[in-house]
């Protein structure tokens, strides 16, 4: 009798320390996580004012159903598949290439390492004004073009390859970061494997393909949902290379910057942008949730 | 054979090698335009190597733009403080998970895991509502409370945790340390190498954040270098020797901490990618 009230005096103490140690987390969860992921779905059923205190007034779905009348959202909506489409398929696959050449085992395999991972140390502010700087009229991007004989292009006004240079910056910039990834898996898959395919006569190529490929597909699984999500929500890049626009012709512009926009640089569109959000999170978390069911792996977390 | 095998070699080089280039020289130039001149800026000539070297830019962007040391100290001010909170508080709520039995425990657990997929774009509006009810747009507060703690780092932590020798505490316990004595006294210290992976990453987060404060910051004085640099942009649109000068200003507190904590570094982003 007397063990267990010291037992039950034990767990009671313990509750309050896990409490006592979760408090901030709860804290934080609440009042800045869960509470504005509901005031979102509330806002986007509502029409805001912010003038002094904000007011609400209940529109139903009407936020939901001007999203396809509005030809900006579909714009938007179509840059950023066209980003999607183009970029994640190809920063994993140069990811996955140079991992592979990375982890070949050559000399000075961590001086390139340390190179590679320059952009992603760099903030996206400082990257897109280095490209800025370089996609300029008479920039080191049209030099090198003029000299190798291609033509140039006027980069960042030109509406047909705006969206074009963010893709090529952005895949630049976040290729090292997934090679990073892969390159861990890599150093998992067992020699022995390969060792077996060597007896088989395999060559450096069918040994790629027949065994470093079909072994990083949960890896590739992983990184091609931190790809959609990292696209989905393009955003600082578009910003500073528009100056908050989406120009030129609204052809850099991204879902999440019209989101910013209809919030916070027009007046009374704040539900509205709210209800273009709920959207976004909804595609972004049904794309992870698929990418989940497809890859055999259970779970990576 | 022989031969074949060093073709293959030299082609994986040029590989390596070609993409090292690819990635140099957008730093390369930027680093050579932040000592150049304007007039050798605005002459559209490529040349790596400054004519006319000079140090000018530099002093330019803490003399002309008044503001910029002001940023830099904001930028300072949130991402040590950021940091050291989110330290603190991801360690204790990994702790707590790992080690701790309280009732809704579990809950708890799958929320954070359930976070961890909740793109920022849906809090972002909600977020800035909150913050101006409580009148803290335009703070520090309003950039840190937020984001004092991390779903991903919370359970990097429990992680670390759930391996970490039971025997250690039972021992401290046993001389009479209390469960926080505990764990600030015998389980913090030994849990560097994951704090400093989490640092690492947590400080670049505050450090190159772009949207949370274009929302949350509209007063000048308040800005963090990221929008400072934006403004810049705004006022000296062709006078990219400054904005490169300032560029580099801003990225080499991360490449440092990169050189000093580099080991660390491919462990958290390998953590991150689900090992």
């Amino acid at each position: 009798m007397k063990k267990k009230r010291t037992y039950s005096k034990r767990s009671l103490r313990e509750a309050s320390q896990g409490y006592s140690f979760m408090a901030p987390t709860i804290f934080v969860l609440a009042l800045f996580i869960i509470g504005p992921i509901l005031y979102a779905f509330f806002l986007s059923f509502h029409k805001v004012q912010l003038l002094g205190t904000a007011t609400y007034e209940f529109v139903g779905l009407s936020n939901f159903t001007n999203i396809s009348d509005d030809s900006r959202a579909l714009r938007a909506l179509w840059n950023t598949f066209k980003y999607v489409i183009i970029v994640v398929p190809i920063q994993t696959l140069l990811a996955l290439i140079l991992a592979a050449t990375l982890n070949a085992g050559l000399k000075g395999q961590s001086i390139f390492r340390i190179v590679y991972f320059l952009p992603t140390l760099t903030s996206s502010a400082v990257l897109t004004l280095i490209f800025m700087w370089m996609y300029n009229q008479n920039g080191l991007v049209n030099e090198i073009l003029s000299i190798i004989g291609l033509p140039t292009y006027n980069w960042m006004g030109d509406p047909s390859v705006a969206l074009i240079a963010i893709m090529i910056m952005n895949i630049w910039a976040t290729a090292p970061f997934f090679m990073v990834i892969y390159l861990a898996a890599l150093q998992n898959i067992p020699d022995s494997l390969y060792e077996a395919a060597e007896l088989d006569g395999a060559n450096a190529f069918k040994k790629f393909i027949y065994i470093t490929v079909p072994n990083l597909r949960p890896v590739t699984s992983f990184v091609i949902i931190m790809g959609l999500i990292g696209t989905f929500q393009l955003f600082d890049q578009s910003f500073i290379f528009s100056g908050g626009s989406g120009g030129p012709d609204n052809s850099t512009l991204t879902v999440v910057l019209l989101i910013y926009q209809y919030a916070f640089k027009s007046l009374g569109t704040m539900g509205y942008a709210a209800a273009i959000a709920v959207m976004l999170s909804i595609v972004i978390l049904g794309a992870t949730l698929l990418q989940r069911k497809f890859s055999k792996e259970e779970s990576l977390y | 054979m022989k031969k074949k095998l060093s073709i293959g070699k030299a082609l994986l080089y040029g590989i390596l090698v070609l993409y090292a280039v690819i990635t140099l020289v957008p730093f390369i130039w930027a680093v050579s335009s932040s000592f150049k001149t304007l007039e050798e800026i605005v002459s559209g000539t490529i040349n790596f190597i400054p004519r006319n070297f000079t140090l000018d830019n530099y002093k330019q962007i803490f003399l002309e733009q008044e503001l910029f040391p002001r940023w830099l100290l904001n930028s300072l001010i949130i991402g040590v403080a950021g940091t050291s909170l989110n330290l603190l508080f991801n360690s204790m709520a990994g702790y707590a998970l790992a080690r701790l039995s309280f009732p809704g425990r579990k809950t708890l657990f799958i929320i954070i895991l359930a976070v961890l997929m909740i793109p920022a774009q849906v809090t972002m509006i909600p977020n800035y509502l909150i913050l101006r009810e409580l009148g803290w747009l335009n703070s520090y507060q309003g950039m840190i409370v937020p984001a004092m703690i991390n779903a991903t780092f919370i359970f990097m932590m429990r992680q670390f945790f759930i391996n970490f020798p039971k025997e250690l505490e039972e021992a401290a316990e046993m001389d009479g340390l209390s469960r926080f004595g505990t764990f600030f006294k015998i389980v913090l210290p030994l849990a560097k190498p994951a704090l400093a992976a989490q640092a690492i990453f947590v400080f670049m987060g505050f450090w190159n954040d772009f949207m949370r404060p274009l929302i949350i910051l509209s007063d000048p004085s308040m800005f963090t270098l990221p929008l400072g640099l934006n403004t810049f942009k705004g006022q000296y649109i062709s006078y990219w020797n400054y904005i490169m000068a300032a560029s580099m200003v801003f990225t080499l507190p991360v490449l440092l901490l990169y050189g000093f904590f580099n080991r660390y570094f491919i462990k958290g982003i390998s953590f991150t990618g689900g090992k």
